[in-house]
């Protein structure tokens, strides 16, 4: 007869265990579960956290005194202190920490939640949640939280006793950070937070589930080293997996040992500075012309930390259609997800790539592969007749937000931290900003969040006062769309002290929505619409974002010429003691060119209306390489 | 290139074993991460094991190679399972429990039970108008079962899912699976 035993696989909550759980070892200084929190977040080193406080987590917020080791900054939306705390971590490299309420503070982080999910980004959330004995019963301000999580998150905790609340930060924070880094949600009732426990630190943690594989596989690095020796056409496909795992120095070396151009995706832009010739900038739907084309006609895919998104890759079917592909990421799932990889390589990229050098440095067949100078003088011939094309006049006379953001990166910092919303500007930026500094830019890419943008940079600001001692500035890039899903956080930078700077591309409409509505749905301009630039005599500007920033005690500025820019620029940089909003009036009906329409194969990639180069047969040069090709090298036939 | 979704015309029948924690939550882990990834399984069971801190999920699902690789791998990424093993049918025993209610009277219900006895399988509750039969088996033969029964006409039918074990002396939870659960 098979003795009883519990299944609690099925159920919420865990069982109150009897005898073996009571029976702590009396070691250790006993506090509540609240006072224990504050004290594992700063024996975790946790020096900043955004928050905001409510009911489930008052014993918490209780035990923030002046003397806490971390900085606590008070937001004015949960989402945005979660975005702040995405931020933080892309700017410090270091988690992400916030701290909310339960119910609608809880299901408020859900954005920020799965938009560090989809990026990636270290996050340990913490939330207050009802007593054990209220919950499932809707007490006010429930709400399932881990249930609500579980798609987006990397882990989550449901802590109902006091004694377990250090093992599971130090758990959360290691998950958060390690492997490939990601959110984890620590959900704290009220039951733990005021029970008591006998605190002791260091913990250990018990994780028999998760092993992440950090360093690579010899043999497959081998493999890796043939393929290169092999490729006539080659290209590096550097994603934020890189960024993460702070390998710019590795990559920039493995492009030089090898001679393989660079495309960099959104996450990654600045990983290899701008200004390296090895650098194409970005390929996919937004990307540069000769990023996207390379990648397009390569016959070595390198993905390094990347994870073929559709936005990169266009129709997955007709994308890199000759390429090989080495496929390194920490996250086996991701290889061979979207697309069959021909050598598998697991482990963190950075020390994956310097295995993978010194196994190229030594590899004496490495020296007799193909010349690459046919590959590299196509790609400079499509840099030459391809370069990003915009106008810096416009029709109407308005600003042309290319301009902007071009004279925002000729007048700012090297050190600048950039920062975007959601649209438009975020490509704009992408693309024109000079990135010379891995780090230097935070962007919301796999989730695409509006008004991710200035909380971000808050967060940002926050990170570069503990860091950098505030001599990195921040520049937000936004849109004026993008920027009123969480306009309420200039409070938050004016008091807690987060001098941003803020550029907001303001065309009046959705602009990219708009772009799209007039390239696939008739000019049907449905919705889009804002008309907060627009001063007719029935509406003024609605808002008006100059009133906006000073409302929120912070500098406000409008440009409507290049000259009143260029001294709204220069004055922005001048002033730090608080934030700068400068509403920059642009062209509405500017659009981010070269495109891939969704769902299109890259070969169809438009570089301005009417020019599809790849496909007019406008870069014949390829034939010229083709022919020159020795003995034929495995490539198109086996795909 | 992977082709979604899961199943396939080209795939084959696989069983999975999942070691996991027996913790709160974990099969509502597993169960969304199966349909937010859009696989499409066959059969779910889950159970305690010999181990009171290790529960067992037996997965069947009709999938090709590259997708069942992304079902293993996303699965694993799941830090409360612990292993899993795709079970070669060679060398598993598989069975599924099956309570088949089967409308029989006076005219058939001979019949029926010589349906029975040729498959080893039994009766466990009569009635005037009706059979009801546990069955257990591989799928296989339950499949057939069904097939000869269904003309009687099945009233009513409950499947167990699959549950399956490697033949031998080993166990999956051994080398030390999950040994430091315990101190939780």
């Amino acid at each position: 007869m098979v003795s009883p035993t519990p299944l609690q696989a099925f159920s919420g909550v865990q069982k109150a265990s009897k005898a073996t759980n009571k029976q702590h070892l009396v070691d250790g200084e006993k506090m509540t579960g609240a006072q224990a929190l504050i004290r594992t977040l700063e024996d975790l080193g946790v020096q900043d956290v955004f928050g905001i406080p409510g009911g489930a987590i008052l014993p918490v917020y209780h035990q923030i005194h002046d003397d806490t080791k971390f900085r606590f900054v008070l937001m004015r939306h949960e989402q945005g202190a979660g975005h702040a705390a995405e931020g933080y971590a892309v700017a410090t490299g270091r988690v992400g920490v916030c701290i909310v309420t339960s119910g609608p503070g809880a299901t408020n982080m859900v954005t920020p939640i799965a938009d560090a999910n989809m990026d990636s980004v270290p996050l340990v959330v913490i939330s207050g949640q009802v007593g054990v004995d209220s919950i499932g019963t809707d007490a006010f301000q429930e709400a399932d939280t881990v249930g609500i999580t579980y798609p987006v998150v990397k882990h989550s905790y449901l802590v109902t006793d006091a004694q377990d609340i250090p093992r599971v930060l130090a758990e959360a924070h290691y998950i958060a950070r390690s492997g490939r880094p990601g959110p984890v949600v620590v959900d704290v009732s009220k039951t733990a937070q005021v029970g008591e426990m006998y605190y002791s630190w260091p913990q250990r943690m018990i994780l028999p589930g998760y092993n992440p594989t950090t360093k690579p596989h010899g043999h497959m690095l081998h493999e890796a080293v043939r393929l290169f020796e092999r490729a006539y056409r080659p290209v590096l496909y550097v994603g934020g997996g890189a960024m993460r795992s702070n390998a710019g120095a590795q990559v920039k070396e493995l492009a030089d040992l090898t001679d393989t151009p660079i495309v960099t995706t959104l996450p990654a832009r600045g990983i290899v500075p701008d200004s390296d010739p090895k650098v194409l900038g970005m390929p996919g739907m937004h990307g540069t012309f000769p990023a996207t084309a390379a990648a397009q006609k390569c016959d070595l895919l390198v993905a390094i930390g990347a994870r073929f998104d559709d936005r990169v890759t266009g129709d997955m079917a007709t994308f890199a259609p000759s390429a090989r592909v080495i496929h390194i990421d920490i996250d086996p799932a991701e290889i061979g997800k979207r697309r069959h990889t021909d050598v598998p390589i697991v482990g963190d990229v950075a020390q994956v790539l310097d295995a993978l050098n010194d196994e190229i440095k030594h590899d004496p067949a490495i020296h007799n592969k193909p010349k690459l100078e046919p590959w590299w003088k196509l790609i400079n011939s499509w840099r030459e007749r391809y370069p990003l094309p915009y106008d810096d006049k416009t029709p109407d006379g308005t600003l042309s937000p290319q301009w902007v953001v071009g004279e925002l990166s000729r007048q700012a910092a090297p050190s600048t931290i950039w920062v975007s919303g959601v649209g438009q500007h975020q490509m704009w930026a992408s693309q024109i900003v000079d990135f010379e500094n891995p780090h230097s830019w935070i962007s919301s890419g796999g989730l695409g969040t509006m008004g991710f943008g200035l909380p971000a940079a808050i967060g940002a600001s926050v990170g570069s006062t503990r860091d950098f001692g505030g001599k990195k500035p921040v520049w937000l890039i936004d849109g004026d769309g993008s920027f009123q899903m969480t306009s309420e956080e200039l409070a938050a930078a004016f008091i807690d002290n987060a001098p941003v700077k803020i550029a907001i591309l303001n065309n009046s409409v959705y602009g990219m929505v708009r772009q799209w509505q007039t390239l696939f749905y008739e000019k049907h301009y449905s919705q889009t619409s804002l008309r907060d630039g627009e001063n007719t005599p029935d509406i003024m500007d609605v808002p008006d974002f100059v009133k906006l920033a000073e409302a929120y005690g912070c500098v406000g500025i409008r440009a409507r010429d290049e000259d009143e820019a260029k001294a709204a620029i220069k004055r922005a940089n001048e002033i730090n003691d608080r934030p700068v909003l400068i509403d920059f009036r642009v062209y509405k009906d500017a659009m981010v060119w070269p495109m891939v329409a969704a769902g299109k194969s890259n070969d169809t990639v438009t570089y301005q209306p009417g020019v599809q180069p790849l496909l007019d047969g406008t870069t014949d040069e390829g034939q010229e390489d083709d022919a020159s090709r020795q003995p034929q090298p495995q490539t198109a036939s086996e795909e | 290139m992977a082709n979604y979704p899961a199943s396939q015309p080209t795939s084959s029948l696989h069983t999975l074993s999942v070691l996991v924690e027996n913790r709160p939550g974990v099969l509502a882990r597993i169960a969304g991460l199966f349909a937010r990834r859009a696989f499409n399984i066959n059969s779910l069971s889950v159970s305690p094991t010999e181990r009171p801190d290790i529960s067992r999920v037996t997965v069947t699902a009709d999938v090709e190679q590259t997708p069942l690789e992304q079902i293993i791998k996303q699965l694993n990424k799941l830090l409360h399972v612990l292993k899993i093993v795709d079970l070669d049918k060679a060398t598993t025993v598989e069975r599924e429990l099956v309570l088949i209610k089967v409308s029989a009277d006076q005219t058939t219900r001979s019949d029926v039970l010589e349906i029975v006895r040729l498959f080893r399988v039994r009766v466990v509750d009569v009635h005037p108008q009706s059979l009801t039969i546990e069955a257990t088996g591989a799928e296989g033969k339950i499949d057939a079962l069904l097939g000869l029964l269904e003309n009687y006409g099945i009233i009513e039918l409950v499947r167990s899912g699959a549950v399956a074990v490697t033949r031998g002396p080993h166990a999956l939870s051994e080398k030390g699976v999950g040994s430091e659960i315990r101190g939780r």
